[in-house]
């Protein structure tokens, strides 16, 4: 009980023996604290070194065909420049602490401070300027993509279903809905250096219609009509993505966007006409209908 | 015993033992009947053994959920090929796994680790354990509660448990649930049975939850040792306090949107179900309802809930780090009102994951300010944090480097989180591995480090002996570099745009050469999960063999480490009075490097304060 109380009073005692315990504490060996903070100096040197050398092995944005994807990605280099700044500097900051106030470097008594007013109303405002900056920054291009939609009738419907993209393009008269429209799954084509106005629904589940090379996405809800637009400025054929899960078979949703020129875009669809015609397959063999 | 609300008088009377020897609350007689057995290790009322008990239940689903992943990362690396041990535990096509075996994988090891390890292990395992001890409180405030708070999770582990062996599986639609694939039974195989079972499971584990969250309020509201004004609480019992608010405001909304969900497949009310929807080729549901809706419930909890994920650890690690570096936390109340601000804000960024849902796209713009607001406070913490070692004396035990690299990571988690704040950026690179990247960083490099801090740091207050050190420093070295070797590279992938919970992404042009990376990352998660044995058997190892420490191994400052290692029933053999903060350390002309918040008055400390004021 007098033990008790001492350690009590003393509000220590009772360590672990060994000498490698002193007044309490483990006492750790210099080249340990050296050791321990190389190892987070390799957060930030690996880190960076990471994202230098992954492009070199094509391990970075697939190419840009669109618009609006210039703006994305630029916006993706400022903001990992922004955070590459401050990522360098708060994980080199972290090392350097590690190094030098390590308990066995010297045997100064530790800075008896509770904080700084200045700093904190410094590394305040300035994060929230930058944060507020950046927040104003971005809107006009979230709004070029998503809310500023061009004036036109759709160029194109998509309807996702597990586990396709059911496609209809509106016909000679231009419009959805009619007749003539003409059907195709998971072959979606484009044309280049033009708007595309695509009506995107879903017939069962949530999918979400990727196109990674024209730095689009958008969830496909069942019950609601999505506008999607982008203007492709480069010919060739990219993949369409399911980016939302969707059941079993998501990962084989997938799809294949031609982007060609005018011309090409026009015998395309020429010939998707004739083919319909001949084989008179229609909206009746594809419910497409009844997700209207 | 002045101010404090006691429910039941500490016991003094009951204090002539050895504080030291281990297990002296329980005084396991060979004499002891099974009754008492019970009601001391089972339907135990004492906060101290429904701590531990969180804590085990929680490591063993830690365990299942970290196999779940392992098998989740094969499929990724290595699709449609033999599955090792795992695929002769679930044997499906000859060890091969069919594709909607791994989305069922990927949402239970979400549902898992989410539900039944971080939320559980920090507010159930730690709160549980430490609030009346950091607090000066004999026990909660309402023991019949916080017994029952336990024994809630085990509806929980049997609905997600048993759901797995149901026909069709466990649930498939990812940890989110998102409606119509969650709510009409026939869209996948997992739609059936395990869905159905994974919303009574969440139920359950919402009713815990929420008594927990009631006790942790009340208790640190009335409960405190005299003198123990709110601002001298540490840092983890603000975390804990507020998380527990977090909980008590965010956790009705998940709740009604669980029931709604769940007679959305029972009795077809249609709440999320569009109209005239046609999955596998039949008509679905009574429509009238939105699948959207439900992702803002969802969210509205889900958003909140990352930091009733995060708050806890980070108030452990703040503790932790001025422990080691025997320095005063560098701005207690900037600390305080950040984790407020997060609180406040986590509320209303919850659209932040539904950017590109069809959500209405001008009010992304406004979830998109909030959420860059948001990174704020995670700022000014980590600022702090990087403040309270600068001019410390560190002491690298095995705690400190867990705490250290939670600071660290979560760098790295919170700035990712800034890229998909971006609405334009977001538009690439949502539901991509950057997401996962982002939530692995904060989630499993933070508050799982974190969580580990806490084990090896207050292990000698559970059990009254100390973890090996050597294995322990052995444990992080190894954890961190795997998860850094998994994780990281995931940025890269996601600027890729190689999308998450794909079974097989090589037959996508845009994807096919990625497999190389992707192998590296599963042999990496493969290493970081087996580098827990080393953890497994230094914790049960020195449960039993450990050195025996004392009241306060760590020389620390806060009230737990002026009760005995383990405490006994009632935890304090006194009356803990409270005299100052937590985290007076080195004050100058000190004899000692610490002054507990119990110890009298010290003559140092008046001089110190008129210094700082002069
Ligand atoms: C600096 C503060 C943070 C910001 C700005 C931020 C931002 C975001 C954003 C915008 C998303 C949605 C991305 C998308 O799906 O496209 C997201 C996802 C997520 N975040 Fe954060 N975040 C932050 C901190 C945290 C913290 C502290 C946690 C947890 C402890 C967390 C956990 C998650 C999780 C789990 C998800 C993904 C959920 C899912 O889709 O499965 N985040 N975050
Ligand atoms: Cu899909
Ligand atoms: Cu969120």
């Amino acid at each position: 009980m007098d033990q008790d109380k001492r350690d009590r009073d003393a509000g220590s005692g009772g360590n672990p023996p060994g000498d490698s315990w002193v007044n309490g504490l483990p006492q750790g060996r210099r080249w340990s604290g050296i050791a321990w903070s190389l190892l987070f100096l390799l957060v930030p040197v690996l880190g960076t070194a990471t994202f230098v050398i992954a492009p070199y092995y094509n391990h970075w944005f697939p190419k840009d065909v669109s618009v609006h994807g210039r703006s994305i990605d630029d916006l993706f280099y400022f903001i990992l420049v922004l955070t590459g700044v401050i990522f360098l500097a708060t994980e080199l900051i972290l090392f350097w602490f590690m190094w030098k106030y390590d308990a066995a470097a010297s045997s100064k008594p530790a800075t008896y401070i509770h904080g700084s007013h200045a700093l904190e109303v410094v590394w305040t405002i300035i994060p929230a300027a930058t944060m507020l900056f950046l927040a104003i920054y971005q809107m006009n291009t979230w709004a070029d993509i998503k809310m500023r939609r061009p004036r036109m009738s759709p160029s194109a419907e998509v309807v996702a279903r597990q586990f396709e993209w059911r496609i209809r393009y509106p016909g000679r008269d231009e419009t959805l809905g009619t007749p003539d429209d003409l059907f195709i799954v998971n072959d979606l084509h484009v044309p280049v250096d033009e708007d595309f106005l695509i009506q995107l629904k879903s017939m069962d589940v949530l999918h979400s219609f990727f196109l990674p090379n024209l730095r689009m996405k958008q969830d496909a809800v069942p019950g609601m009509k999505q506008p999607v637009w982008f203007k492709a400025t480069e010919t060739g054929t990219y993949d369409i993505v399911c980016a939302e899960v969707c059941g079993w078979g998501h990962y084989k949703m997938k799809g294949r966007v031609t982007i060609e020129s005018r011309a090409d875009f026009d015998r395309w669809l020429a010939r998707i006409e004739a083919e319909q015609k001949a084989t008179q397959r229609g909206p009746d063999e594809i419910p497409i209908a009844a997700a209207d | 015993m002045s101010t404090v609300t006691q429910p039941h008088a500490p016991s003094p009377a009951t204090a002539p033992h050895d504080p030291r020897a281990p297990h002296d609350q329980a005084v396991p007689q060979r004499s002891m009947s099974l009754s008492t057995f019970l009601s001391t290790y089972v339907f135990s009322k004492d906060h101290k053994v429904i701590g531990l008990q969180f804590l085990f239940s929680t490591l063993v689903w830690f365990l299942i959920g970290g196999l779940l992943a392992l098998a989740v990362r094969w499929q990724v690396a290595w699709p449609w090929s033999d599955v090792p041990v795992l695929g002769k535990l679930f044997a499906q096509q000859g060890g091969q796994m069919a594709p909607e075996f791994y989305t069922m994988l990927f949402t239970m090891h979400a549902t898992v680790m989410i539900f039944l390890v971080i939320i559980p292990i920090l507010a159930g395992a730690f709160g549980n354990f430490l609030i009346p001890l950091m607090i000066g409180a004999d026990d909660m405030a309402f023991p019949t509660l916080n017994m029952l708070s336990y024994w809630f999770m085990w509806p929980a582990f049997f609905f997600f448990g048993v759901s797995f062996f149901v026909e069709g599986g466990a649930a498939a639609g990812g940890w989110t649930s998102y409606p119509p694939l969650s709510t009409s039974t026939v869209s996948a195989p997992g739609s059936g049975m395990g869905q159905t079972l994974w919303l009574l499971g969440l139920t359950m584990v919402g009713v815990s939850s929420m008594l927990g969250s009631v006790n942790y309020m009340t208790t640190i509201i009335l409960m405190r040792a005299p003198g123990m004004t709110m601002f001298r609480l540490p840092m983890t019992i603000w975390a804990m306090f507020i998380t527990a608010i977090l909980q008590a405001f965010a956790l009705p909304v998940l709740t009604a949107a669980g029931f709604m969900q769940l007679t959305d497949r029972l009795i077809g009310t249609g709440f999320f179900s569009p109209e005239g929807n046609i999955i596998n080729n039949a008509m679905s549901g009574a429509g009238g309802g939105q699948p959207i809706l439900w992702q803002h419930l969802f969210w509205f909890y889900s958003h909140p809930a990352v930091y009733i994920m995060i708050l806890p650890a980070m108030g452990m690690v703040s503790d932790i780090l001025t422990t080691f570096a025997r320095k005063p936390l560098f701005g207690y109340r900037p600390m305080v009102y950040s984790i407020a601000g997060i609180a406040g804000l986590g509320f209303i960024v919850w659209g932040h994951h539904m950017f590109i849902s069809g959500m209405n796209p001008a009010l992304g713009i406004t979830f998109m300010v909030a959420t860059m607001m948001i990174a704020l406070p995670s700022a000014v913490k980590t600022f702090n944090w990087l403040g309270t070692i600068w001019g410390g004396r560190i002491h690298y035990t095995t705690a400190m480097l867990f705490a250290i690299s939670f600071v660290s990571m979560f760098i790295i988690g919170g700035l990712s989180g800034i890229f998909m704040a971006a609405t334009p950026v977001d538009i690439f690179i949502h539901d991509t591995y950057f997401i996962v990247a982002h939530f692995h960083y904060v989630l499993f490099a933070g508050t799982a480090m974190g969580v580990w801090a806490g084990i090896y740091y207050w292990f000698p207050k559970m059990f009254g002996r100390t973890m090996n050190e050597f294995w322990g420093k052995v444990h992080f070295f190894l954890t961190f570099t795997f998860l850094n070797g998994t994780f990281f590279t995931m940025h890269i992938l996601g600027a890729v745009g190689f999308p998450r919970r794909l079974a097989d992404a090589y037959h996508y042009e845009t994807f096919h050469h990625l497999q190389p990376l992707n192998a590296f990352m599963t042999w990496c998660a493969i290493g970081m999960v087996t580098s827990q044995i080393v953890f497994a058997i230094n914790f049960f190892w020195s449960m039993f063999r450990g050195p025996i420490a004392g009241r306060n191994p760590w020389n620390a400052n806060t009230l737990e480490w002026t009760a005995p290692s383990p405490p006994g029933h009632g935890n304090f053999d006194f009356q803990p009075v409270v005299y100052r903060g937590p985290y007076e350390y080195s004050v100058p002309g000190c004899e000692k490097d610490y002054l507990m918040q119990t110890d009298p008055p010290h003559p140092a400390e008046a001089a110190a304060a008129a210094a700082a004021h002069a």
